[in-house]
């Protein structure tokens, strides 16, 4: 027989693939600070603008995470933040409370996460066409009810603690993303159902003769992103002073870019959800640079492009050459 | 000169540890050459070396006496080898003349001549003696009409030499029949085969020559009719291990007491009232052909399956079981078919695939214990011998025979009550199936019981009390193992009923 190769020392292979997003932000963050320094990139009010800027999609990037590492995709996440901001604000000007305003924003998110995740499930639709459906749906939705208007919030306590507010100089949305994070990854890392996930994305047939009840798995996934999308938009309503139709427009764009740039492989199966903060903060201070830098929108917007491809890419070259070596 | 169509000679490789050791290798125009050995032996590596997917650190390589250079399957190709792989690499969606001309389809005017490339196809399935239509798509044919246009693909291609990876592992005895029909009429042509098996009957029956490999080295060579099983299998253990492990082993536990009881079990039209019971510490062996119904019984107890009627009874509980969940919460654990696709996530840790079915027990509070849970996968290791560089490393790292050790480790965490195992030793090597063996005797030991599924039928008759024969749905024998005397009486029994 063989000698036993058992290392007690448990040894550990490096994930490259969880790593790279950090390199990347580092080689980009120091770039930009060199290049764009006489602009005040590194302005301490510039950098606190970057995290409230980008705070929705990093939220929101935590839900994107369960749903990409269980395998799946969510792309209602931009429509529902705008319905949910729209809901916030319609219930804090009829009826004033903020409790119940923003119960209406996280409940409708909730509600179309359960129907995502029902429609995938039970009626094994492809995520990424029953999403795209509810998409629309939803956004449609919110144009219709508001008859494209904005719904003005005049409520200071509700726009200090969801979006205007800071505490001594940090802005408030920028704790609202340290406790979405520190619960996601505690759910994500450290409970049984973070495992569950990452085996129904891995290998939802093998997790299934586990003992594993991957439908339940995957609605509590969707369920989660919607919920958070929900938040994103009580946070847009918080911010911009207002609940509108547009709000959000292309945010599942971006939250699946930052998820697969942190390191959750959009097949599944794997996923960091540090990564996704991390990756929703590079593209936050792309964005940031590119205004300072003063160039078009459209020169922006290619240049956002080419940079993702290029991050992936990247990423994915060197996990090719850590496999070969 | 031999007539030698192939020669390798002094052929070493490297993966930092040493995988190939001056390996010599000679295959003859026309034979059929078995190569065996166990998981991690070379022979893979050796195959792949031949057929361009690795280079080779030294060594030379000779086709009908010309020294040539392989570095790719398409050099491999050129020099009439070919691959047939254990996972087919037919494009399921696709027809079988498509298949068999992907990526070199005939074209006539800018398009794709289906009518001739259709009409080829047929005439190399005719040859074959394959009744099939060039137009079907490839998933509806079974996987032993698969694995034959699969060799239709490679002689379509010009091969002269074909190396067929464990061909038989999933096909029935009749498809297994009418391989062998066909690699005998293959060699008469003058087609040289490279076999790959662990399956020594069918070696016995097949093959001219065999090679047995063990650590990278060739360790022994020879006509077949100049050896027998016990040689070859004292070769691929080398000195040290007995040869007793198919032998019968008297149980030293016992018990009257009924554990699992099957009643009136409805599955499908074909599997209807299937009624038995499974006694404390009993191995029960399930036998029959692929498509008798063993793995539909066991995953419908399981809950993987939904049944038409019957009860399901443990320890004389009625057991409503909708989903494996339940199964699991019942102590009733199953080591599937396919361990790649069904008990394994491939691209997770050792440790994450052996905790999987039992994490919810390292978590207190809602937090995972990870010092606990890494001390509870190192035990398993330990408990069960299964080599790995790391429990951190993917466990498809692993060799087939200690992946499944892995799939076992998992499911004993929980403790069950009731083991079922679905073709557990398919296609891992002796020295593995000896310890998996073993598992299962002293788990069945310790008062818990055992449902085993096996198409060998001499490892039934080595570990069973009792084997269950199943013919189309239907339990047809019910045979205590003191009862039989010989794997022909069983074999018949299968066969026939």
């Amino acid at each position: 027989m063989q000698s036993k190769l058992v290392n007690k020392k448990h040894a550990k292979p490096i994930p490259f693939d969880k790593l790279m997003v950090y390199i990347i932000f580092v080689i980009v963050f120091v770039f930009f600070s060199i290049l764009l320094e006489p602009k005040g990139f590194l302005n301490i009010t510039n950098l606190l603008n970057i995290l409230r800027q980008t705070a929705v999609i990093s939220i929101m990037a935590v839900g994107g995470t369960f749903v990409m590492a269980s395998g799946q995709i969510d792309l209602t996440v931009g429509a529902v933040a705008a319905m949910s901001s729209v809901f916030s604000a319609l219930v804090l000007q009829k009826n004033g409370s903020i409790i119940l305003s923003v119960l209406a924003g996280i409940c409708f998110g909730t509600f179309v996460g359960l129907i995502n995740g029902l429609l995938v499930t039970k009626l094994r639709l492809p995520a990424f066409l029953a999403t795209l459906g509810v998409m629309q749906l939803v956004r449609g939705s919110a144009m219709k009810i508001t008859d494209t208007s904005a719904i003005p919030i005049d409520n200071d306590t509700f726009t200090y603690i969801f979006g205007a507010g800071s505490v001594g100089s940090i802005p408030i949305l920028v704790f609202w993303t340290m406790l979405i994070y520190l619960i996601g990854a505690y759910i994500f890392y450290k409970s049984s159902f973070g495992r569950h996930v990452l085996a129904t994305g891995g290998n939802r047939l093998s997790a299934e003769y586990s003992g594993i009840k991957t439908e339940k798995v995957l609605i509590i996934s969707f369920i989660i992103s919607g919920l958070l999308a929900g938040l994103g938009g009580v946070l847009y309503a918080g911010r911009l002073s207002a609940g509108r139709f547009s709000y959000g427009d292309g945010d599942e764009m971006s939250v699946i870019a930052a998820v697969v740039l942190g390191g959750t492989a959009m097949s599944g199966g794997t996923g960091a959800i540090l990564g996704s903060l991390v990756g929703s903060l590079l593209m936050g201070i792309i964005n940031n640079a590119l205004i300072l830098a003063n160039l078009s929108s459209a020169e922006q917007m290619m240049i956002r492009g080419a940079i993702i491809v290029v991050s992936v890419a990247v990423s994915n070259l060197t996990q090719k050459i850590q496999k070969a070596a | 000169m031999d007539n030698y169509c192939l020669k390798l000679n002094k052929i070493s490789k490297s993966f930092g540890v040493k995988v190939l050791d001056d390996i010599d290798f000679a295959l003859r125009k026309g034979e059929i050459h078995a190569l065996v050995g166990g998981n991690g032996a070379g022979k893979s590596t050796l195959m792949k070396i031949m057929t361009g997917v690795y280079s080779k650190d030294s060594g030379t390589i000779e086709v009908n006496g010309h020294e040539v250079d392989i570095h790719n399957v398409e050099n491999a190709q050129n020099h009439g080898i070919a691959m047939i792989f254990q996972e087919l690499s037919l494009i399921q969606t696709m027809t079988i003349s498509e298949n068999i001309f992907l990526g070199r389809e005939i074209m006539k005017n800018g398009f794709r001549n289906t009518k001739k490339m259709n009409e080829e196809t047929s005439f190399i399935l005719n040859k074959m003696g394959l009744d099939l239509n060039p137009e079907i798509t490839v998933e509806h044919l079974s996987v032993g009409n698969q694995q034959m246009v699969e060799i239709a693909k490679a002689l379509s291609k010009n091969a002269k030499i074909l190396v067929l990876d464990e061909p038989t592992a999933s096909l029935t005895d009749n498809e297994t029949q009418k391989l062998f029909e066909i690699m005998h009429s293959l060699k008469t042509e003058g087609v040289s085969m490279i076999y790959i098996s662990h399956r020594m009957n069918e070696i016995f029956k097949i093959a001219d020559s065999v090679s047995v490999l063990r650590d990278g080295k060739l360790v022994f060579e020879s006509i077949i009719q100049e050896t027998s099983i016990e040689e070859i299998i004292l070769h691929m253990l080398g000195s040290t291990s007995d040869v007793n492990l198919l032998n019968w082993q008297e149980r030293s536990y016992s018990s009257d007491e009924v554990m699992l009881q099957v009643i009136d079990l409805s599955i499908n039209d074909q599997i209807t009232n299937i009624n038995f019971d499974v006694k404390k510490g009993e191995i029960l062996g399930l036998a029959g052909l692929m498509g008798s119904g063993r793995t539909e019984i066991v995953e419908t107890i399981f809950g993987i399956r939904k049944k038409l009627n019957g009860t399901v009874l443990l320890n004389g509980e009625n057991l409503e079981i909708n989903c494996s969940a339940d199964a699991v919460k019942a102590g009733i654990a199953l080591i599937p078919e396919d361990r790649r696709r069904q008990g394994l996530v491939l691209i997770h840790t050792l440790k994450d695939n052996i905790l999987l079915p039992n994490i919810k027990a390292y978590e207190h509070n809602g937090w995972i214990n990870e010092n606990q849970a890494v001390n509870a996968t190192q035990a398993k290791i330990d408990e069960f011998n299964i080599i790995a560089k790391s429990m951190f490393y993917p466990i498809n790292l692993l060799s087939g025979g200690n992946q499944q050790k892995a799939v076992i480790a998992k499911w004993m965490d929980i403790n069950p009550k009731v083991l079922m195992l679905d073709e557990p030793t398919a296609g891992i090597d002796i020295g593995a199936k000896e310890e998996i063996i073993n598992i299962v005797r002293n788990y069945a030991d310790q008062g818990n019981s055992v449902i085993f599924i096996s198409s060998e039928l001499s490892e039934l008759l080595a570990i069973c009390d009792r084997i269950l024969v199943l013919h189309d749905g239907v339990i047809s024998e019910n045979i205590l193992r003191k009862e039989i005397l010989k794997e022909e009486e069983l074999q018949y029994a299968i066969q026939v009923s």
